[in-house]
């Protein structure tokens, strides 16, 4: 960050003027292009460009912990989680533009304009006589941005900010309570599931695969046991139900039971 | 001291920023180079092999042949490929590693043309936020190249390591915590200064192991490596990316394990101060000298990487978020909390180092007889429980209990009459299922699937 902290905040400099002006043009574009992108996974990344710049607004304006804790916790953490959810949800869900509900868009739009209307001139009008402050006296107050917050956060609100720390706690906590499932027995762990796979007698390790001593690899053709039989386990039984299994060729079976008794060496092109 | 810090910091001439810039540039590409060629070497010296030692002295020029073959080769951009954030991804993500350098300081105030600088780009009162901001918007790159190829594998590997990096930030975040206490601030160049006399490794050590475990899982490093796992996700993220872009992962991968090495030795083992033998010379910690010490001190970082890599096997990802969520993060909340009563009853009641022990001893004592009587309770409800679940178990079991058709309960065998066998005057009696762990769990049992 080689932005240059204003020394007091009631002027401003270039510097001060450039990084606002393009910051706050990519931060608007990034809102303007979160409602106009069809996709929400672009959404969500034009949402994030928006909270990046606002945070180097924050920066800027000096408040550094404000604008790195908004980075951290709302384009690190909240964001991320977003695109987690939407990327599990579909990798091409996009919006359909389509009216569910009948006049929806001319209401939202008309409520948007009087929102920003509202906004600017009422707010607007209420700061033109303001001169601005700036939180320079307010950060050398307590020797810093940090210590300042720190003042405000642990002593001035300290139940208020408990409170609300113990109300997200809650809720977190309900989300996981009602998201919870009961197990009718204890998960059992991977040195109990091994004992009860010896124990059961059956085939302790993975079944050897199709094609195993054979010509071909097809799921379809069953492995060879060294004596030159045939393992019946090779071959998936929805295949062998059907009675699909690939029949074998004898010179297949004689060659593997000669390789298997030391007769012959591993034919041509076999060695791998 | 923080005025008399920020004070050394944004009153550089413009081409001294220019030329830092250039330098760390310089510095982190050359670096990712020689790491490249080191962990080949120290990997296949590990495996009894000699790795590559053709280009250049002692192979030294490999990776850079690598490099520009890999720029050359054709790039392959999959059809169902979001093009844009397809582009976006490796950008954001090596642009963001070569960001995070923007704090680190290499060494104290020195002379550069005449001009009396900190060998430091710049610093601020929350760089070490700002190292952590960086890292979480590199993850972007990550996630979004795994989404925007279009492909599965790749998607997998990304949803992976944003869940992966969003926990072990977490640990990050909380093992800093408490060097911020020692400190008292969370500045980079500050926070070196502050470990004059001793490293916060020292006095912090669980703190310092914690960073550490919490580094190697957020650089996405072997046992760590679960995004990019070959034996299950091909190339995780990167694997429809070729080319130059590829290039860019690799790069982004690799300076970010030499930014988390610079952020533990900055944090932990007193940045470019001089270590033990070395700071009885009077002069280890000024002019040139401690660079070289930080460097040393990254590299030892960077040689545990390849190190660990080349010994652990890779963890299942249910151990491993386990382990972030249930062990390092409860751990990290448990140290803050000593750390922190600790600092107060010395500095704020003035207690004795020898009656904080004490105090300690006599609170860890309590704490395990309150546990013994809770757990000694636990086992006679528990008991208690498990006959009356037996009872339960032996009691016949009716399928229209209270009104409502319900399913049996674990040990109730489930009896029905069918129609057929009722006019025949006869009960079928069918076992309940039992539910195993793999039916709960979704593990697939290869023996119902190729017999059953």
């Amino acid at each position: 960050m080689i932005i240059p902290l204003a020394e007091t905040a009631t002027e401003t400099n270039v510097g001060e003027q450039a990084v606002f002006w393009v910051c706050a043009t990519l931060a608007v574009a990034g809102a303007l292009g979160m409602i106009l992108s069809r996709k929400a996974v672009h959404s969500a990344l034009w949402i994030a460009l928006t909270m990046i710049n606002l945070a180097i607004l924050y920066v800027a304006n000096s408040a550094p912990f404000l604008g790195m804790v908004q980075i951290i916790v709302y384009t690190g953490a909240v964001m991320m989680l977003f695109l987690f959810v939407l990327m599990v949800v579909g990798v091409d869900a996009s919006d359909s533009l389509i009216e569910t509900i009948k006049g929806q868009r001319i209401a939202s739009i008309l409520l948007a304009v009087g929102f920003a209307i509202l906004l600017v001139w009422g707010v607007g009008s209420a700061l033109t006589e303001v001169s601005p402050v700036g939180v320079t006296a307010a950060n050398d107050e307590y020797g810093g941005n940090v210590q300042g917050i720190a003042h405000v956060i642990f002593i001035q609100y300290l139940i208020v900010f408990e409170l609300t720390s113990a109300l997200l706690i809650t809720a977190a906590m309900g989300a996981m309570v009602l998201a919870h499932r009961d197990r009718w027995k204890a998960l059992l762990s991977q040195r109990e599931l091994s004992i009860e796979r010896f124990r059961s007698g059956g085939h302790p390790g993975n079944l050897p695969t199709p094609g195993v001593f054979a010509r071909h690899n097809a799921v379809d053709t069953p492995a060879l046991l060294p004596d030159g039989g045939i393992s019946e386990l090779s071959v998936p039984a929805p295949v062998r139900v059907r009675g699909d299994e690939r029949p074998l060729d004898r010179v297949d079976i004689d060659e593997v039971r000669q390789i298997s008794e030391g007769e012959t060496d591993l034919p041509e092109g076999r060695q791998s | 001291m923080s005025d008399s810090q920020f004070g050394l910091f944004g009153v550089d001439p413009w081409w001294l920023v220019l030329l830092k810039v250039l330098a760390i540039f310089v510095m982190l590409v050359l670096l990712t180079l020689f790491t490249i060629w080191w962990e080949r070497r120290v990997v296949s010296r590990m495996q009894n092999r000699i790795g590559p030692n053709r280009v250049g002295p002692q192979g030294l020029l490999q990776s850079l042949m690598d490099g520009i073959k890999l720029a050359l080769k054709e790039e392959i951009i999959p059809k169902s490929a979001h093009v844009a954030v397809y582009w976006l991804a490796p950008v954001i993500s090596a642009t963001m590693a070569f960001l995070a350098f923007a704090v680190i300081p290499f060494g104290p105030e020195v002379s550069i043309f005449g001009v009396m600088t900190p060998l430091q780009l710049t610093d601020f009162p929350v760089s070490v936020l700002y190292v952590l901001a960086i890292a979480s918007i590199g993850i972007y790159g990550i996630v979004l190249g795994g989404w925007a190829s279009g492909s599965t594998y790749p998607l997998l590997g990304g949803l992976r390591s944003s869940a992966q990096m969003i926990s072990y930030e977490i640990a990050m975040g909380l093992s800093f915590v408490a060097v911020f206490l020692y400190a008292g601030s969370m500045s980079t160049s500050e926070i070196v200064i502050a470990q004059e006399p001793i490293w916060f490794a020292v006095i912090l050590l669980p703190s310092f192991l914690i960073y550490c475990t919490a580094m190697v899982g957020e650089t996405n490093r072997a046992p760590f490596d679960l995004p990019e796992a070959e034996g299950e996700l091909v190339g995780g993220f990167h694997t429809e990316y070729s080319s130059l872009k590829f290039a860019l992962f690799f790069l982004a991968e690799y300076i970010n394990m030499v930014t988390v090495s610079a952020m533990a030795v900055t944090l932990f083992l007193g940045g470019y101060l001089a270590p033990w033998p070395l700071s009885l010379w009077a002069d280890a910690n000024s002019g040139w000298w401690p660079m070289l010490w930080w460097l040393l001190k990254v590299q030892i970082f960077i040689f545990i990487f390849i190190w660990l890599r080349g010994t652990l096997p890779r963890m299942r990802y249910d151990q491993f978020m386990r382990f972030g969520w249930k062990v390092l993060i409860p751990v990290s909340i448990g140290w803050i909390m000593v750390v922190s009563v600790a600092r107060l009853l010395r500095e704020d009641v003035s207690f004795s180092t020898t009656e904080i022990l004490i105090a300690g001893a006599v609170l860890i004592v309590l704490l395990l007889l309150a546990s013994w009587i809770v757990q000694s309770r636990q086992d006679r409800r528990q008991r208690a429980q498990d006959e009356a679940d037996e009872a339960a178990a032996a009691a016949p079991f009716d399928p229209l209990e209270s009104g409502f058709p319900v399913p049996p309960m674990p040990g109730q065998s489930f009896s029905y009459t069918s129609r057929r066998a009722a006019a025949a005057g006869t009960t079928v009696v069918q076992e309940q299922p039992v539910i195993t762990a793999s039916d709960t769990s979704g593990i697939d049992d290869p023996e119902e699937d190729r017999n059953g």
